[in-house]
């Protein structure tokens, strides 16, 4: 990994000769008009630099957007501030809050540095690094209890649980031949007939005692069917008719 | 030789042999707290032992050194014997920190517990990896959820206060006195806003 990080980034522009960071530096202390600076020709050196590089620092580009779209927003305001007038609360609410997130992210930025400052301070410090020594675990004892008291507990768990009733398994087929009947006196009426149209608001167990009569009646060469594919409607057509 | 059994017997002494041994057989600090506990005696006695213990083992003295960190005590090894350490022990969690993690682990030890939304909106670059990174060299660690939204929050962990061989959390600089020219970057913004107002 080649990643240098954005702020280093070295630019060549008319205006203005260094890294990024002194850039940045210079257009927040107002040493340096940002009017003059071609944003267009940062993101030429920054992307000349991106392709010179790979794998692509996601985390590099994530932090040039953030940079060059504030630096951008700052120079709109600086190049059309008659424009933004309407808007002039909004955009001092905006500076003010440009220079908070940057005076928070150099915080913790310079926070950074003396941590990486003291990691390298305390690099010559070794010692061992392991899981936690297991502790024995804590016995847990349980309340005296009443025998009497457990064995009524037992006793009404080991009580025979009543037989569950079955009633609501019992199934009453209709018979086939009702079903015979109404298709062919449906199927006198028209020439054909959607099937899930015909059944769909009954009972599941009639509408499988339907599709029994709709294969009888296949059967008995009386009807037709057709499905274009699995699940999908089946048509029903009278076979006489054909 | 009197005087030798009288040494021996001295309770502090003993003490000392217990809290010497609770430590060795520790891989992480142990708290006063911890000790007593351990050794069935009060924190009071144990301080002493500590005290006596931390005069034995100093750098010079021997190549084993007590330390106060990360909330107690421990042992480690002598400064002196840094580079022979080095070419027996490999250190994953400290080796090839990158900017972006030190950046994120300056939040968390700051802010934490802190949520990764929370970190990216200071950092203004996704936290995602640099945290999961972190996460992975046990140097922060979860630490619940926030109320609203439930995101998972992050904070430093014991480890690392002993990485960066903190005593406690407060011996982190102030954060105020950080990146000292962030005031005048404000008033510098401030003023140029206030111009285009006028």
């Amino acid at each position: 990994m080649s990643a240098v990080p954005v702020r280093e980034l070295d630019l060549d522009l008319e205006a203005f000769q260094g890294p990024f960071d002194l850039l940045l530096t210079l257009v927040l202390k107002e040493e340096l008009e940002l009017a003059d600076v071609e944003v267009a020709e940062i993101v030429l050196a920054f992307v000349e630099r991106l392709a010179e590089r790979a794998p692509v620092d996601l985390e590099g580009c994530g932090e040039f957007l953030v940079l060059i779209s504030s630096l951008l927003e700052l120079k709109a305001r600086e190049l059309f501030p008659d424009e933004l007038e309407l808007e002039e609360l909004a955009s001092d609410e905006a500076a003010e809050e440009l220079a908070e997130r940057l005076a928070a992210y150099r915080r913790f930025r310079a926070a950074a540095g003396w941590l990486e400052e003291r990691l390298a301070a305390e690099g010559d410090r070794f010692f061992r690094v392991g899981p936690a020594p297991l502790a024995p675990a804590p016995v847990r004892t349980l309340a005296r209890q009443e025998p009497a008291q457990l064995a009524g507990a037992l006793r009404s768990l080991a009580k025979e649980p009543p037989a569950p009733s079955l009633r609501h398994l019992t199934l009453t087929f209709p018979p086939v031949s009702r079903f015979l009947e109404r298709f062919r006196a449906v199927l006198r009426s028209r020439r054909h007939f959607d099937f899930e149209d015909e059944v769909g608001s009954l009972p599941r167990i009639e509408q499988a005692v339907a599709f029994l009569a709709i294969l009888e009646l296949r059967k008995r060469g009386e009807i037709r069917l057709g499905q274009p594919g699995p699940f999908d409607p089946i048509t029903v057509w009278s076979g006489i008719s054909a | 030789m009197e005087r030798n059994l009288r040494l021996i017997d001295n309770p502090v002494d003993r003490l000392a042999r217990v809290v010497e041994a609770l430590l060795v057989i520790a891989s992480r600090p142990l708290t006063v707290q911890e000790l007593a506990t351990a050794s069935e005696e009060d924190g009071e006695r144990v301080e002493t032992a500590i005290g006596l213990l931390a005069g034995r083992y100093r750098e010079g003295k021997s190549g084993i050194v007590l330390e106060q960190v990360a909330g107690g005590y421990a042992f480690r090894a002598a400064r002196e014997a840094a580079e022979a350490c080095a070419r027996l022990v490999e250190r994953p969690v400290q080796r090839g920190l990158s900017q972006a993690a030190l950046e994120t682990l300056a939040v968390v030890a700051y802010l934490g517990p802190v949520t990764r939304p929370e970190i990216a909106r200071i950092r203004g670059v996704a936290a995602d990896s640099a945290v999961a990174g972190l996460v992975e060299r046990g140097l922060i660690a979860e630490a619940g959820r926030e109320e609203a939204g439930g995101a998972i929050r992050y904070e430093t962990t014991p480890l690392f206060e002993r990485v960066f061989g903190l005593a406690n959390p407060a011996e982190l600089p102030q954060l105020d006195d950080l990146g000292g020219d962030a005031e005048e970057i404000r008033a510098r913004l401030e003023s140029v806003a206030e111009r285009r107002g006028a």
